[in-house]
């Protein structure tokens, strides 16, 4: 059965994919602009249940790829996701049910709504992460061994890629990174196609609510002038690890990522103490004065302490006055398979994952 | 030296002389609804204080809210073209897609979206297409339109696109006013072409301006070069000023920051600016306030450019508090305190009664809040404590304690102890601090640009080099140069090393 996903969702969704992207995947604000154009348009966006989905189902995976500091400048335009999805249809000779987003967390999740919208298509309530990663091979498609190819990556002046075969899903992000720096660092990419099975058994499920209404208590929270923080541990039932005020940050560009650190001196409760966190274009581990106290996959999500809004890699700056939460993560991501995919190790951290849940 | 500065608030309008170090003459007029008599009162009080046998004015700087407040009240604004230079990208988001209704409106703007711009490295997106150009500037032409705005993808790092782009319009509009967005704004295509926008909108007014403030001058026999001050607490020669509107944005809690380093000699401090409404928190750094790097909502519209780094809280002397939940603000009866608030025979409980029944400050009839309970009082005045103390810690940039200077009109809210704060000063004269930060202010150069394959060095150099010629353009003398802020981020995913480099500099005015 689909549903509608009605307008006023579209803020609450963005808040909470924000949030869900652990300090990664792109302010998604170009896309919100995007998709309410759209629905000014009238055009509308159907949600369909992943369970809903038949086995033999054709469903289109969507990212947009590159440099967020390139997206603020080439601004993403719907219909290259429409482009991606469609070259796909035709390289497969099948059409596609549904289209999900590769990612939850960060502008990613609404790529679905996008190319949905344009090509009048149901989004999938479901994503491959849960959250944001940067890796191809750091998905529960990937965790769960399945196809890597073929993909399709659309540029904006007609130039278009199939990767037909890849060795591993490693290789796949070698190859598939390499063409979108090409072309200016920024591309539509229809990832490997799954079927409706494939969706129900790997996808991370019913994460399009889950970041709507979290995005949604948050902006009721500060609304009714409530803790919005608060709100979000509340809503996820995560854990607060630290809240004080931001005194350093250091960045550094090491093979294709943002890599660096942020350092927190902490306040009430946590006062005396520092919180260092390691990013990977996402926040990675949280060390307490040293000692990592928690760490993908695991979420870790640093707010603003006032507003409750997810803070990024790159825009988070000295002074501001920060709360640092654990959110859970999908189980899938804390198996054996998943560990060995996003936990520690995969970021380059040679410790073993201990969830704080 | 001998210098006039003048800051045009929303309530007052305050002057002040000074020569060297020395303040000879200050005043405080309201504001008046045409702004011009007002600046006329207080140009001829301060400049009535030269004999004919003294040594003339050098110069005089002027700071204005007049730009601000034609975007906040969506008037006086004039209509404007954009093109963008960006296609095949960026079409499904079209120049202003992003401005509320009523402002779009009062712009009317006719919007071009043409082929080209550039890549992170400086390659071409695709080719400009000059043709596309000739056509829009025909219609421009043919609409009557003068001010337009060019934007340009990357036009950050390669200027070419918005260059050339301006040369083919002008052609065909030989008396067109073109704001190109790479002279003002940073990366973000849609911020940076929200700037030129409404600094396009602003080119009749700030030209309206700049003579009006001219003709006041000649009327006062002063004959000194004059200035608008900045956002970053700089000056730029008014006729350059009247150009990038703009930049006078902020002017005023800028102008009251560089007061506050003028009054009390610090030259790294937190100063907190106490007006009738609310109150404006910032950061002193090398005597400048700290620039913020993120995004500043003007009238509703998202920019990213030279702006100061402001926290604003709702506190001000004529916040409301609640005589039953003892709850402050965030309302406030404004420029009505006289009449509204309890020393003044009012019936509103504002911040200054309690500051008043407290023996803070001497204003309006302190008979008329002796029946305050001392234990509400007390708790007021804690609560605001514990409001300045929160804001200030969060603009704090280091766990050390640091000096926080109050100044304005409402300045005898701050208390004498701050948790965080070294010590907190009151000045003297702290109500014409904008004025004196206006008078004393200086000229800067900046760049803020993606450099990739050179090394860092290499890049902060070139940065370095770029931000000083700027600063000379805008009239300062070479040999008072100073490098004031470097700043480098890595770039992720990019690759040869790519950083975004931003440099600011500072130099005296240079006179002839």
């Amino acid at each position: 059965m689909l549903q509608e996903f009605p307008e006023e969702n579209i803020e609450p969704l963005a808040t909470g994919a924000w949030i869900l992207g652990t300090g990664g995947g792109g302010n998604p604000y170009i896309s919100t602009l995007n998709l309410r154009r759209l629905y000014a348009e009238g055009r509308r966006v159907q949600i369909i249940d992943p369970m809903d989905l038949a086995d033999d189902d054709m469903v289109a995976v969507v990212s947009l790829m590159g440099a967020p500091l390139v997206g603020q400048e080439r601004l993403s335009d719907p219909a290259q996701l429409a482009r991606a999805v469609e070259m796909m249809e035709d390289y497969l000779g099948k059409p596609f049910r549904a289209i999900m987003s590769v990612e939850i967390g960060g502008s990613n999740a609404l790529s679905s709504f996008l190319a949905g919208a344009m090509l009048d298509r149901p989004v999938v309530n479901a994503d491959a992460m849960g959250r944001a990663y940067p890796e191809a091979q750091m998905t529960s498609f990937a965790i769960g061994n399945l196809p890597m190819f073929p993909l399709s990556l659309v540029d904006i002046r007609d130039n278009e890629v199939i990767v037909t075969r890849a060795a591993s899903w490693k290789w796949m992000e070698r190859i598939s990174r390499k063409v979108c720096t090409e072309v200016g660092s920024t591309a539509a990419t229809c990832k490997a196609p799954r079927t409706g099975r494939e969706v129900k058994d790997w996808g991370i499920h019913y994460t399009v609510t889950k970041a709507t209404e979290l995005g949604r208590a948050v902006i009721d929270a500060r609304a009714r002038h409530d803790d919005p923080v608060q709100a979000v541990l509340d809503h996820e039932g995560g854990k607060q690890l630290f809240r004080g005020k931001v005194i350093d940050v250091v960045r550094e560009t090491t093979g294709g990522f943002l890599r660096g650190k942020t350092v927190i001196e902490g306040i009430d409760t946590d006062k005396g103490s520092q919180l260092e966190l390691a990013f990977q274009n996402e926040w990675a581990v949280a060390f307490r004065d040293g000692a990592p106290v928690a760490m993908t996959p695991d979420l870790l999500c640093l707010l603003d302490t006032v507003s409750g809004g997810a803070i990024g890699t790159e825009s988070v700056r000295y002074g501001q006055r920060v709360t640092v939460v654990a959110l859970p993560a999908p189980e899938l991501l804390t198996s054996p398979a998943g560990i060995a995919a996003v936990g520690p190790r995969a970021f380059g951290y040679n410790i073993d994952f201990k969830s704080v849940f | 030296m001998k210098r006039i500065g003048i800051d045009v608030g929303g309530t007052n309008t305050d002057a002040v002389l000074i020569d060297g170090d020395t303040i000879l003459s200050s005043i405080k007029v309201p504001t008046t609804q045409d702004v011009m008599s007002g600046v006329k009162a207080a140009l001829g009080h301060v400049s009535g204080q030269i004999g004919p046998s003294d040594r003339p004015i050098d110069a005089v700087m002027i700071g204005t809210t007049h730009f601000t407040n034609a975007v906040v009240e969506r008037a006086r604004l004039e209509r404007v073209a954009a093109i963008r230079i960006a296609l095949p990208s960026g079409s499904s988001l079209p120049p202003m897609c992003d401005w509320p209704d009523d402002l779009r409106a009062a712009v009317d703007p006719l919007i071009f979206m043409v082929h080209g711009g550039h890549e992170y490295d400086g390659s071409p997106l695709v080719p400009m297409i000059p043709d596309e150009i000739r056509e829009a500037a025909m219609k421009i032409r043919d609409a009557g339109i003068t001010s337009i705005a060019i934007s340009a993808v990357f036009s950050p790092l390669t200027t070419e696109c918005e260059v050339r782009a301006a040369e083919i319009v002008r052609s065909i509009i030989p008396s067109a006013r073109i704001t190109l967005s790479h002279t003002l704004g940073r990366i973000g295509l849609l911020e940076r072409e929200n700037v030129a926008l409404l600094n396009a909108a602003l080119q009749s007014l700030g030209k309206t301006t700049v003579q009006a403030f001219s003709d006041a001058l000649r009327e006062a026999s002063i004959s000194a070069p004059f200035f608008l001050t900045q956002n970053d607490g700089t000056v730029a020669l008014a006729d350059v000023a009247a150009s990038n509107p703009v930049h006078s944005f902020a002017s005023g809690p800028t102008n009251s920051m560089r007061g506050a380093t003028f009054l009390t000699g610090l030259s790294d401090a937190m100063v907190i600016d106490v007006g009738g409404t609310t109150s404006d928190i910032g950061c002193l750094v090398g005597g400048f306030p700290r620039e913020a790097n993120n995004i500043v909502h003007v009238g509703g519209v998202r920019t990213l450019f030279r702006m100061p780094d402001l926290l604003p809280i709702a506190l001000g002397g004529g916040t409301i508090i609640d005589p039953h939940t003892g709850k402050i603000g965030p309302r406030s009866v404004g420029y009505r305190i006289l009449s509204e608030a309890c020393v003044f025979g009012g019936d509103t409980l504002t911040t200054s009664d309690v500051a008043v029944a407290a023996g803070l400050i001497d204003m309006g009839d302190r008979d008329l809040v002796k029946d305050l309970d001392p234990a509400f009082v007390a708790a007021s005045l804690a609560r605001i404590r514990d409001m300045v103390a929160d804001s200030f810690d969060q603009m704090k940039t280091s766990s050390d304690d640091v000096p926080l200077i109050a100044v304005g009109g409402g300045a005898f809210l701050i208390p004498e102890r701050i948790g965080g704060a070294s010590e907190v000063l009151r000045v003297e004269n702290a109500g014409v601090a904008n004025a004196l930060g206006a008078a004393m202010a200086q000229v800067s150069g900046e760049v803020d640009q993606v450099f990739s394959g050179v090394s860092r060095d290499e890049a902060l150099s070139t940065a370095e080099a770029e931000a000083q010629n700027a600063a000379i353009a805008s009239g300062a003398s070479r040999e008072s140069l100073k490098t004031l802020e470097v700043e480098d981020i890595p770039i992720a995913y990019l690759p040869g090393g790519a950083r975004r480099v931003r440099v600011r500099v500072i130099g005296d005015i240079a006179f002839n």
